[in-house]
């Protein structure tokens, strides 16, 4: 597989971002971290509309939510952490409530943090941001679909917390592909279970897909990049038609895109639904490839659970 | 400041004083010690100094107003009414289901209000970001924003000062409403942040401290705020809590509690009197 393309969804932001800035109306703001959150990249072009707050994520998310009312479109950007985690009140109260136009740049999502360990591994973020009226959140599965997210959420109305990864992931999109928020995408048709994936599990779920298949199961697969407001029809259907489903996600299995599926499923359409996610812990330092696989988060594992569902219809 | 313009803004203290017994009697909540302190303030604010205009409540030109100490929303909404942005009736709705006037402030519900505001210590991030905006954008209107003494205490107002002495908000002005009360006790019962002139001194602030009752003191204030250029503006405004209620003054147990039946009749006879004695 020599072939496939490898690259961080937060260097995708980082382009989208410099692409973006001859909007008269964009800003970006970061909290000391614009190298590791790719912002740097929009700063070298353009300094005069970068605005570093220093190490002070709350107060970042306030001054975003002001001049947003002065009427700009604000990019406010640090790890998912302390975006969704240190900063969730200010985010609720300051941004969401008032219904503003702040776009929040979280990089760093998740257990392929690696080596920094658990302090950092942001496994909360989507289950805190989805209980947030008005808020809209993306969690890109490539850099293909990332920079195109980005675009799409400078172009929406109101908050939106998009998720990025720090490591780089093998490229599921065509470079032709067309993202559409809110719209989840079948990147595989399949007959007997769905597995519904988000982020970097995308691909993970399509390796499993591929393993599934040589042991006589169909197994279709769904991209959910946008997770809030989720794409209910593409999961209905799927469950009517698959009768089984597993979700895969960099997150905690509690109140992220597994949580997101349970809830409609169990109201539209009944069927089994296993998560795989991380499990109710905390991280731990490591390279993240081997991380991803000691918590569970492979194609393997995945695979697993798909049959488990199948076994369960 | 001449003795007519003065006399003009105690009166509409007064009435602002009104609207706060008036709102939270009606709701049988919310906060009159803390709007009763900042009333004269609030009433400088929109009837002397700033560039606003109630018909057009968006004019994106216009001088902002955050109320990061947002509890006290009765004395900017007595405020708003008076000036226009809404029918006076709106006073008495307060905190009610259908009302436009929120416990706390909403610029979602609510004509004039710039932001919303009411989770301490987050007003004062968003007029800082509303300042940058104006200067990144070459305007010339400028943000004024009431904190209270008790919520400097939250970690977030340093995070905000610091940024605002840093990028030389000069078109900043935060006002502290140092009553002295919070709602456990006295500053110094609870957890004092005095001193704060030194404090904001060393953000890099322009600090003066007034008589935040006291309307020469306050035009002398806001004055000089506009003239000192490359820093942002504390104003620490010495305010009794209650202020113009007599068994409400210096009182803790009135930052959040509503007048029964009769202080409510008390209240407004005390406030009444005083109108008449402005107007006689």
């Amino acid at each position: 597989m020599a072939d496939v393309i490898k690259c961080a969804t937060r260097d995708a932001y980082g382009n989208a971002l410099k692409a973006l800035g001859q909007r008269d109306d964009i800003l970006v703001l970061d909290a000391d971290l614009a190298k590791a959150t790719k912002t740097g990249v929009f700063k070298k072009e353009y300094p005069d509309k970068f605005i570093d707050c220093g190490i002070a994520e709350s107060n970042m998310m306030g001054v975003a939510a002001g001049l947003a009312t002065t009427g700009y479109t604000v990019f406010a950007s640090s790890f998912a952490m302390f975006s969704a985690g240190r900063a969730f009140e200010q985010v609720r109260n300051s941004i969401a409530y008032p219904n503003l136009n702040v776009k929040i740049g979280a990089t760093h999502a998740g257990i392929s943090v690696g080596e920094d360990g658990a302090s950092h591994q942001c496994c909360e973020d989507i289950a805190l941001m989805r209980v947030i009226p008005n808020m809209t959140i993306i969690n890109p599965a490539d850099d293909v679909e990332a920079y195109q997210a980005v675009l799409a959420a400078a172009d929406h109305d109101g908050p939106v917390y998009m998720r990025f990864g720090r490591l780089a992931v093998p490229r599921v999109n065509a470079e032709d592909y067309k993202f559409e928020l809110g719209k989840g995408v079948t990147l595989r048709d399949g007959k007997d279970v769905t597995i519904v994936a988000t982020g970097l599990l995308v691909s993970e779920a399509l390796a499993a897909a591929e393993a599934l298949k040589e042991e006589g199961i169909d197994a279709r697969v769904i991209n959910i990049h946008t997770i809030k407001p989720i794409d209910k029809e593409i999961l209905i259907k799927a469950a009517k038609e698959t009768g089984a489903i597993v979700t895969a996600e960099e997150h905690s299995v509690i109140g992220g895109l597994g949580g997101a599926v349970a809830e409609v499923l169990s109201e539209a359409c009944p069927v089994p639904v296993l998560r795989l996610g991380v499990e109710d812990t905390f991280g731990r330092s490591g390279p993240a490839v081997k991380l991803l696989h000691l918590f569970g988060l492979d194609a393997e594992h995945i695979a697993e659970k798909a049959k488990k569902a199948v076994a369960l219809k | 400041m001449d003795t007519k313009t003065k006399l003009e803004l105690q009166k509409i203290a007064v009435k602002i004083r009104k609207g706060v017994i008036e709102g939270t009697g009606h709701a049988k909540s919310g906060h009159p010690g803390g709007s009763l302190s900042i009333a004269d303030i609030v009433a400088y604010l929109y009837f002397h100094e700033m560039n606003v205009d109630p018909q057009n409540p968006k004019w994106a030109d216009r001088d902002r107003f955050v109320l990061s100490k947002g509890h006290t929303a009765p004395a900017l909404y007595a405020a708003l009414a008076l000036k226009g942005y809404f029918p006076w009736e709106h006073i008495a709705t307060l905190r009610q289901p259908d009302s436009i006037l929120q416990g706390h402030p909403s610029m979602k519900y609510t004509p004039g209000v710039d932001m919303s505001t009411g989770s301490l210590g987050q007003g004062i991030s968003t007029a800082v970001g509303m300042a940058l905006g104006a200067k990144l954008q070459g305007k010339a209107f400028r943000v004024y924003s009431p904190l209270g003494d008790g919520e400097i205490e939250e970690g977030q107002v340093w995070e905000a000062a610091m940024l605002a002495g840093n990028r030389k908000l000069d078109n900043l002005v935060a006002i502290v409403d140092w009553n002295n009360l919070q709602i456990d006790g006295s500053l110094d019962e609870v957890n004092s942040p005095c001193p704060i002139d030194k404090k904001f001194e060393a953000f890099g602030w322009n600090v003066i401290t007034i008589d935040g009752h006291d309307f020469d003191q306050i035009d002398d204030a806001f004055t000089a705020a506009k003239e000192c250029k490359g820093k942002p503006t504390c104003i620490i405004a010495k305010t009794i809590k209650g202020k113009g209620v007599s068994f409400m003054e210096d009182k803790c147990e009135w930052h959040g509690s509503a007048p029964n039946v009769e202080q409510y009749e008390q209240a407004m006879a005390e406030l009444d009197a005083a109108l008449a004695g402005l107007e006689a």
